[in-house]
C-alpha cells in the first residue's frame, strides 16, 4: 500500500523499524501532490526543497538509532493562517501576498520540537472567513470526492490534502466550524480543542474569543497524537489555560459503556438533508449498541446562535483587521495622502467577504448600534453557553450533525452570504461556548461523506476522543478513499 | 436603523475602506438582508442576562519584568512596503511648516 495513505500511528512504527525512511515517505506525498494538486489546489505553497533537507536529517538520525522526538520525520500540511518563519504566509489574501513572517507560531515551534516536517501551506477562505474555500484570493480548492464540489471551509485546503493523501495530516483553525465542517465534507477527522487548550500566538487573528488551532487527520488516534504535540500553556498567549495536559492516546481505549450521550433535538430538525439525518441516527445507534446510554437534550438558543456568532466574530474581526494598512507588511497602494493610502490599500487588498464582515462588525460596534447589536449578541452568547451547561448536567457528550448538508457545488452559494453562513449552524454554538468538538466520518449521502459531531465539556478532550475512537473502531467509514485517480475537471 | 447607501459610506469611512460604486450598491443590499435576519435577536429579553466577552474564567496574566530578546529589526523591516533609517516609512502626516 502507498505509505501516503496510512495514518501517522502506522507510519511511526514503520519509521522506527526502518522499513521506511522519512525521505521515502516525503517523496510519496510529493509524488501525489504533483499528480493531483493541479486539479485539487489544496496547497498555496509547497516547500519541497526545505522538506527534503529536513527529511534527510531525520533519515540519518533514524539510521543511527538515536533517541528521537515523538513525530520525528512526519510531514505536516499547515493552514496558511499560521505564521511560519521565513515561509510565505498569505492567509488566503492579496493583502499579505508574499509576506514572510519573522517568527513561527507557537504551534509551529511545538511541531518542530516534536520532529515534524513542514510540507506546505494550505489554501483557505481569506482570513478564514467562509465555509467553502471559494473566498481564497488564489482560487478555490476542490473536494477530492467530487471535484465539482467545495471541500468546505475555511480550512478546505487542509481537509482536501488529508483526504487525498497529499499529506498525512494537517493543521486547521476553527472560529465557527472551520476545522469540523471541511473535515465532514471531505470524510476525515477534525478536532476543535477547547478554547485556551492550544496557543493562538502566531495564528493570524479573526475572532480572538473564538479562534482555535486543531488537528485534521485520517483517524481519531492521529488527532490524539497531534493534539498531544500542540496542547499546553504558552506564556505568549495569555488566554491559554495553565492546566495539565492529559495523555490523549491513553484516553482512546475504554469504550463508551455507561457513557451518557445526548442527541440535540435541534440538530435533527428541519433543514437537515435526509441522508445526513439517516447517517447521524445510525451512528447514534452504533454508539448505543456499544453500551452508551442515549437520551435527547435540547439547545433552544441555537436559533439565535447564527446572528450571535456573526455579530461577535465580525466585531472582533473589524478590530483585528485594522492592522492591515500598508505600513508594516504586505500590500501598499502608494498615494500621497496617508488616510487615502490606508483605505485604497484595504480596498485593493481585501476580497468581498472580508470587506462584508469588516463592514458588519464596524456597524455593530458603531455609536447608536452597539447596544442593539454587539452587546445584545454578547448576552445571547451567554444563553448558548447555558444550554450546554444544562445539557452537561445530564450527559457526558452532546451529539449533532457536523453540517446540515453534504458538500455543495462550487458557485452554488457564492451570491447569497446568508445561505453560506447556514453551513455552520451546528458548529457555531460550540465555538460560542468555547467547548471541544470533533467531527468523525459516519457515512455517505448521495455518494458524499457525512460527519458526526461529538461535543464535550471544557477541557474534556479525553472523553470526546474516547467516544470518537470507539465509534471509529466499530465502523469503517474512515477507511473509504475518494475516487481520486479517475477524477477529472470537466 | 435602515441600511442605505449613505450609512454604508459612513461605515466604510470608519473601517477605512474606499468602496467602488458597485460595491456600495452590493453591500447596501447584502447588509440589509443580513441585518434583517439578525433582527431575530431583538425577540429576546436579555436585560437580566450577563454578557459573555470571554468563555474562560479570565484573570490578569503578568510575566516577570525581565528583558527578553525581541524580533530582529532588520528582519521585520524587510517585510515592510517601505522603510528608511530603521523605521517604517509612510506618506507625510504633517504639513511642512
Amino acid at each position: 500500500m502507498d505509505p501516503a495513505l496510512l495514518p501517522v500511528s502506522e507510519l511511526l512504527p514503520r519509521l522506527r523499524r526502518r522499513e521506511l525512511s522519512p525521505s521515502e515517505l516525503l517523496a510519496a506525498y510529493l509524488t501525489r501532490i504533483t499528480a493531483h494538486d493541479g486539479t485539487l489546489r489544496a496547497y498555496l505553497h509547497v516547500d519541497a526543497e526545505a522538506a527534503r533537507t529536513e527529511a534527510r536529517r531525520w533519515d540519518e538520525r533514524y539510521a543511527r538509532g538515536d533517541d528521537l522526538p515523538p513525530l520525528a520525520g512526519i510531514p505536516i500540511a499547515v493552514k496558511d493562517i499560521i505564521c511560519t518563519r521565513g515561509v510565505v504566509t498569505t492567509c488566503g489574501s492579496r493583502i499579505l501576498e508574499g509576506w514572510r513572517p519573522p517568527y513561527d507560531a507557537t504551534a509551529m515551534v511545538r511541531l518542530r520540537h516534536a520532529g515534524a516536517i513542514l510540507l506546505g501551506k494550505t489554501n483557505m477562505d481569506e482570513f478564514a472567513m467562509g465555509s467553502s474555500t471559494e473566498n481564497s484570493a488564489f482560487g478555490p480548492t476542490r473536494n477530492p470526492w467530487d471535484v465539482e464540489r467545495v471541500p468546505g471551509g475555511s480550512s478546505g485546503g487542509s481537509a482536501a490534502a488529508v483526504a487525498a493523501g497529499l499529506a498525512p495530516w494537517a493543521l486547521g483553525t476553527d472560529t465557527g466550524g472551520s476545522i469540523r465542517q471541511p473535515a465532514s465534507l471531505c470524510g476525515i477527522v477534525g478536532l476543535k480543542p477547547t478554547y485556551g487548550r492550544v496557543s493562538r500566538y502566531g495564528l493570524i487573528a479573526y475572532g480572538s474569543s473564538l479562534d482555535q488551532i486543531g488537528p485534521m487527520t485520517r483517524t481519531v488516534e492521529d488527532a490524539a497524537l497531534l493534539l498531544q504535540a500542540l496542547a499546553g500553556w504558552d506564556p505568549l498567549d495569555s488566554t491559554t489555560a495553565d492546566l495539565p495536559v492529559p495523555d490523549y492516546t491513553e484516553a482512546l481505549s475504554g469504550g463508551v459503556r455507561g457513557l451518557r450521550l445526548g442527541i440535540a433535538r435541534e440538530g435533527m430538525g428541519e433543514g437537515l438533508q435526509p441522508g445526513v439525518r439517516a447517517a447521524v441516527q445510525q451512528a447514534a445507534a452504533v454508539l448505543e449498541g456499544l453500551g452508551a446510554h442515549l437520551e435527547e437534550v435540547t439547545l433552544p438558543a441555537i436559533d439565535y446562535a447564527l446572528p450571535t456568532y456573526y455579530l461577535v466574530a465580525t466585531a472582533e474581526a473589524s478590530s483585528n483587521l485594522a492592522r492591515y494598512d500598508g505600513v508594516r507588511h504586505g500590500l501598499r497602494v502608494e498615494v500621497p495622502d496617508i488616510v487615502e493610502m490606508f483605505s485604497r490599500t484595504r480596498d485593493a487588498g481585501f476580497g468581498p467577504e472580508v470587506k462584508r464582515r469588516i463592514m458588519l462588525g464596524t456597524y455593530a460596534l458603531s455609536a447608536g448600534f452597539y447596544e442593539a447589536f454587539y452587546l445584545k449578541a454578547q448576552r445571547a452568547r451567554t444563553l448558548v453557553r447555558r444550554d450546554f451547561e444544562r445539557a452537561f448536567e445530564r450527559v457526558d457528550l452532546v451529539l449533532l450533525p457536523t453540517s446540515p448538508t453534504v458538500a455543495f457545488r462550487l458557485g452554488e452559494r457564492v451570491a447569497d452570504p446568508l445561505q453560506m453562513y447556514l453551513a455552520d449552524i451546528f458548529t457555531i454554538p460550540v465555538n460560542l461556548a468555547g467547548l471541544p468538538g470533533i467531527s468523525v466520518p459516519c457515512g455517505f449521502a448521495d455518494g458524499l461523506p457525512v460527519g458526526l459531531q461529538l461535543v464535550g465539556r471544557a477541557f474534556d478532550e479525553p472523553t470526546v476522543l474516547r467516544a470518537a475512537s470507539a465509534y471509529e473502531r466499530a465502523t469503517d467509514w474512515h477507511r473509504r478513499r475518494p475516487p481520486l485517480d479517475g477524477a477529472r475537471v470537466s | 436603523m435602515a441600511i442605505d447607501p449613505a450609512r454604508v459610506d459612513h461605515v466604510a469611512r470608519l473601517a477605512r475602506l474606499s468602496l467602488t460604486g458597485e460595491e456600495r450598491a452590493m453591500f447596501t443590499e447584502q447588509l440589509r438582508n443580513i441585518l434583517d435576519y439578525f433582527a431575530r435577536l431583538q425577540e429576546l429579553d436579555l436585560t437580566a442576562v450577563e454578557p459573555t466577552s470571554h468563555v474562560l474564567a479570565a484573570a490578569n496574566v503578568q510575566r516577570g519584568d525581565a528583558a527578553r530578546p525581541s524580533l530582529d529589526r532588520a528582519e521585520v523591516l524587510a517585510a515592510a512596503p517601505a522603510q528608511e533609517d530603521g523605521f517604517f516609512k509612510v506618506p507625510p502626516v504633517l504639513e511642512p511648516a
